[in-house]
């Protein structure tokens, strides 16, 4: 990877990774009476265990091909085992903290770090940020080069952008493990963390935009949408959750600029479009692009596309408030968060439709090809969270479904149903086609993985229903004198079996995922990483009409 | 601009854009998308113009059905308070031993009081009131302040050790912390203690020393709270040393923790957490607790 860049760009680089410990020592020494020290020191090894690689090459041999006639790729593939090592991480703690719901004392050591309030997020943040981010970054620099058919912007900072969202990531984690957060779900790294993802942020929206400009299509593809939807919402919603002033620059601590009320709806209309342009445009602008491309089928209809993208984008923004319903919010924010949600449900349906319907005419290599299966039943299950979810927004269900495992099913059957089974179906894709190998290493394992998954999300989602729907009567069944029939420690002795099976559940799904890291290693184990001869921009200097052809 | 072509599977025509090999069908909507978008929006403007929905300014738009999520809270609350109503001024009002007489009463008792306890007082008292180390077993009626009902009662409303203006306080002072007790002394108490009480688990063979001198020790610094028979004082909240029941453990290695560290349970009030009906169901329900079969756990 090194080798791709020229003796300059080894120097930038070293002196962006040189002020990147510059902060962290900084930070360090500001904060050596603190956590913030740990996070300072954590941040110089990191800028100092990249540096050392590139300080051994500097004088290496530079690029002899011409970098500008080939697209981009080493960060996409770095991206796709970051997403695969993050997602292991990410569902072992899923497997750990079900399994501390079943059973509370699985702790193993006796000591903060492994308690369920600690573990929990980093469940949480492993894989939607890690696992689910990572995959988004990956992808979204491969589709945007192709469709575009121009190169990426800029040699370093594609790198910049992955790796300092992982040091984004490390950041957050090992947080939590030492007792760091602010307490806003999906939102817990304290400023220091969240001012450099604003960083990477932007350059993320820099590499989008200044690639699209150079593109040689006349027109920018569907998928493309969904990325910089997500890519810009979730720069705002970032920002301006996470406003909040540290007590002093050696601290950790800070102070939302929110309080009350108004904090609890800045950090759901955070928390709900976090779902929609992270967990749904994001996965969309994949399925946009790995869908068609697996099914070589043309996308049903360009005009389904429209309405959904727009539909989704603008309806999203007014839903946060269904996660407040009965709460201190005032009863009009709920009327209209309920609204909103139940009218999304139509431009969601269209999504999840269009991505079906595309599939006519290849429904026999869904039955066949387990890649393309994987993405197949994402959209379906994109569709039934999407349609659960606007029936969890109307009032009067949200009162039963609310504090229950009813919500943790919905939130897996999106999670693991839609965005894993489309992120493993697309690395699936992807993977083969990245290290110039004809196919994965075993599709019969491509086929076990599959199985796993979506036997894994059938007994996840099936028991947390189930038990949902029992705690939630459970805690409003009254008996004739006007009390409540059951204690709060019945429907926990009534959760229990459903726990047990969930930890199941959850435990085939990391083995999918353990099948699937041992399979793309047997794939890359040995390849080159290039990509196939075609597989190239438009040539920068080439009208267009003369490439079309080829 | 590029030419559009057929799709031979759908019949349909492509839009002429092409991205690495994906296209696009140019099908129109179908026509149950409109359908299902006008309908929910047909039922948002209605619920809009039925329920509170849009801010205007420092107010919003009521609704024509009036609804307020907070009076309805408060509605709904002050009807269930009503029906409950019946029952609940005679559980605050009637002696006890009427309320014991009255069947409808004591099945609520029986039912209500399962489930308050469940919620209030299982953590620490364990589902059946069986305790644990450090927390009383309610159900061998072994009481450190007394085991009436009206005790009890006082008991709930201000706790014990608790943060309550008027809590019962009680403590077992650390005599070989504060250099009251000498570790001899205080090992030849314990022998004292072991040699008169039962369920002191397996035998010690420095229970055989200093149990003479043990009893002088005892009438000397410890009979103020728990009596000259080591049977307990109600007044001090402390316990009978000689009834074999355990609130930390009858083995030499708890009893030494007991001398040299003191111990303060610790028991929340409720006079601000539960209502006096509610207090008074979770009397008669801690009293009607049933050991298991076969007397008071003791391990
Ligand atoms: C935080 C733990 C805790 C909770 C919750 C708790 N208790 Fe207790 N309770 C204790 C402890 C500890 C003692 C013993 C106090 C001592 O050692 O001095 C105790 C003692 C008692 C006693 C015995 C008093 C005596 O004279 O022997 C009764 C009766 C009692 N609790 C009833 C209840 C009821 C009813 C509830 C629920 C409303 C409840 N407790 C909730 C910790 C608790
Ligand atoms: C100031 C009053 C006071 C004095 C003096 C006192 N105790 Fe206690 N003792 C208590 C109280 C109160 C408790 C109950 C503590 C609790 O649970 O909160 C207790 C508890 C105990 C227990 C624990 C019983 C169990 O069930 O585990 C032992 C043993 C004990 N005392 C022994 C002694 C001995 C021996 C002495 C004299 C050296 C002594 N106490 C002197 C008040 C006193
Ligand atoms: C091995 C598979 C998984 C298991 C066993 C698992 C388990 C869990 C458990 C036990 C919780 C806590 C529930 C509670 O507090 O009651 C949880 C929460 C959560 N998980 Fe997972 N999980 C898995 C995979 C995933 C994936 C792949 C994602 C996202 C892409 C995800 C996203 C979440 C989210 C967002 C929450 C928080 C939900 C909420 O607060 O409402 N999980 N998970
Ligand atoms: C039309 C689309 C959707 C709507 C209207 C919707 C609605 C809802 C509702 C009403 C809740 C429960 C709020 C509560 O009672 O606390 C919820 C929770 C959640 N949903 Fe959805 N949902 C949709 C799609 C999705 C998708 C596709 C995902 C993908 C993973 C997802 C992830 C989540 C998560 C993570 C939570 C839990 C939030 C929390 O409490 O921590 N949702 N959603």
């Amino acid at each position: 990877m090194i080798a791709r860049l020229t003796q300059d760009e080894r120097r930038n680089a070293l002196i962006i990774l040189g002020l990147v410990a510059l902060m962290g020592a900084v930070l360090g020494l500001a904060g050596r009476d603190d956590l913030l020290g740990w996070h300072g020191l954590l941040i110089v090894i990191f800028a100092a265990g990249l540096a050392l690689p590139i300080l051994g090459a500097l004088d290496a041999p530079e690029p002899t091909e011409d970098r500008e006639n080939a697209y981009y790729d080493d960060p996409t593939r770095l991206g796709i085992l970051l997403s695969m090592g993050w997602a292991v991480f990410g569902l072992f703690m899923g497997v750990w903290v079900a399994a501390l719901l079943a059973w509370p004392e699985l702790t193993f050591v006796d000591s903060p770090w492994a308690s369920f309030g600690r573990l929990r997020p980093a469940h949480t943040t492993g894989v939607i940020f890690g696992f689910g981010g990572n995959a988004l970054i990956a992808t979204s620099f491969h589709v945007l080069q192709r469709t575009s058919r121009a190169r990426l912007s800029g040699q370093l900072l594609p790198w910049f952008v992955l790796l300092g969202y992982n040091l984004f990531c490390l950041l957050a984690v090992t947080g939590y493990f030492m007792g760091i957060t602010q307490s806003k779900e999906y939102a817990e790294p304290e400023w220091y963390a969240d001012l450099w993802l604003v960083v990477v942020w932007v350059a993320y929206f820099l590499i989008y935009v200044l690639t699209l400009a150079r593109r040689k299509e006349p027109h920018i593809y569907v998928a493309n949408w969904y990325y910089m939807a997500f890519i810009l919402v979730v720069a705002v919603l970032h920002i301006i959750n996470n406003l909040a002033v540290p007590v002093s620059f050696g601290q950790v601590k800070a102070y939302s600029a929110f309080s009350g009320v108004q904090d609890a709806m800045t950090q759901w209309w955070y928390g709900h479009n976090a779902v929609a342009f992270f967990l749904t445009a994001g996965f969309l602008g994949m399925m946009y692009y790995y869908l068609p491309k697996r099914a070589e089928r043309p996308i049903f209809s360009y005009r389904m596309s429209i309405v959904s993208f727009w539909g989704i984008t603008f309806m999203y923004l007014w839903a946060g408030s269904h996660h407040l319903h009965y709460t201190a919010l005032p009863h009009w924010v709920q009327t209209l968060g309920m609204t909103f949600s139940v009218m999304l449900l139509v431009p969601s349906w269209a999504s999840a439709g269009n991505a079906l319907l595309t599939l006519n005419g290849a429904w026999r290599k869904v039955r066949d090809d387990a890649t393309l299966r994987f993405m197949m039943i994402a959209a379906v299950f994109y569709g039934l969270s999407t349609f659960e979810g606007s029936f969890m927004a109307i009032r009067a269900v949200n009162s039963l479904s609310h504090y229950t495992d009813w919500t943790i099913g919905h939130v897996h059957a999106g999670a693991l149903g839609w965005v894993a089974m489309i992120t493993f179906g697309s690395i699936y894709y992807l993977v083969p086609v990245m290290w110039g190998r004809e196919r994965m290493y075993s599709s019969a394992l491509v086929e076990v993985h599959f199985w796993l998954a979506l036997l894994g999300t059938l007994v996840y989602v099936f028991a947390m229903w189930n038990s949902g729907v029992i705690q939630g009567l459970m805690w409003r069944t009254y008996d004739e004198s006007g009390s409540l029939s059951y204690s709060f420690v019945d429907s926990l002795v009534a959760m229990h079996p459903y726990y047990i099976a969930r930890a199941l559940g959850g435990l085939m799904f990391l083995m999918g995922a353990l099948v699937g890291c041992f399979n793309i290693y047997m794939t890359i184990r040995g390849a080159s990483a290039s990509v196939a001869q075609g597989d190239r921009p438009a040539d920068p200097n080439a009208d267009r009409s003369l490439v079309a052809g080829e | 601009m590029a030419l559009t072509e057929k799709d031979p599977i759908t019949g349909r025509e492509t839009t002429g854009h092409e991205w690495n090999g994906i296209k696009e069908l140019n099908t129109p909507i179908p026509r149950v998308v409109f359908l299902f978008l006008g309908l929910t929006f047909a039922f948002s403007l209605l619920w809009w113009a039925l329920m509170p929905a849009w801010p205007l300014g420092a107010s919003y738009t009521r609704g024509l059905l009036g609804a307020d999520h907070r009076q309805d809270v408060s509605r709904a609350l002050g009807a269930a308070q009503l029906d409950r109503q019946a029952w609940t001024q005679e559980m605050e009002s009637l002696p006890y031993a009427e309320i014991e007489a009255r069947p409808d009463l004591m099945r609520v008792v029986s039912e209500s009081g399962r489930r308050l306890f469940g919620d209030n007082c299982a953590a620490c008292h364990g589902a059946e009131g069986r305790g644990g180390p450090g927390f009383p077993d309610l159900s061998a009626k072994l009481w450190l302040w007394g085991g009436e009902l009206e005790t009890i009662e006082e008991t709930l409303r201000v706790g014990i050790n608790s943060t309550h203006e008027e809590t019962r306080y009680g403590q077992m002072l650390a005599f070989g912390r504060d250099g009251m007790l000498s570790r001899p002394e205080i090992a030849s108490v314990i022998s004292f203690l072991r040699a008169h009480a039962q369920n002191v688990g397996e035998p010690d063979p420095r229970d055989a020393q200093g149990a003479e001198a043990g009893a002088e020790i005892f009438a000397e610094q410890c009979v103020s709270c728990h009596g000259e028979d080591a049977r307990g004082l109600k007044t001090a909240g402390a316990p009978d040393l000689t009834d074999g029941y355990w609130l930390y453990g009858g083995d030499r290695a708890s009893l030494t923790q007991t001398l040299v560290n003191g111990r303060q349970g610790h028991m929340p009030h409720w006079e601000d957490r539960l209502s006096l009906a509610e207090r008074r169901i979770l009397t008669l329900y801690v009293l009607g607790l049933k050991p298991p079969e076969g007397g008071p756990d003791d391990s």
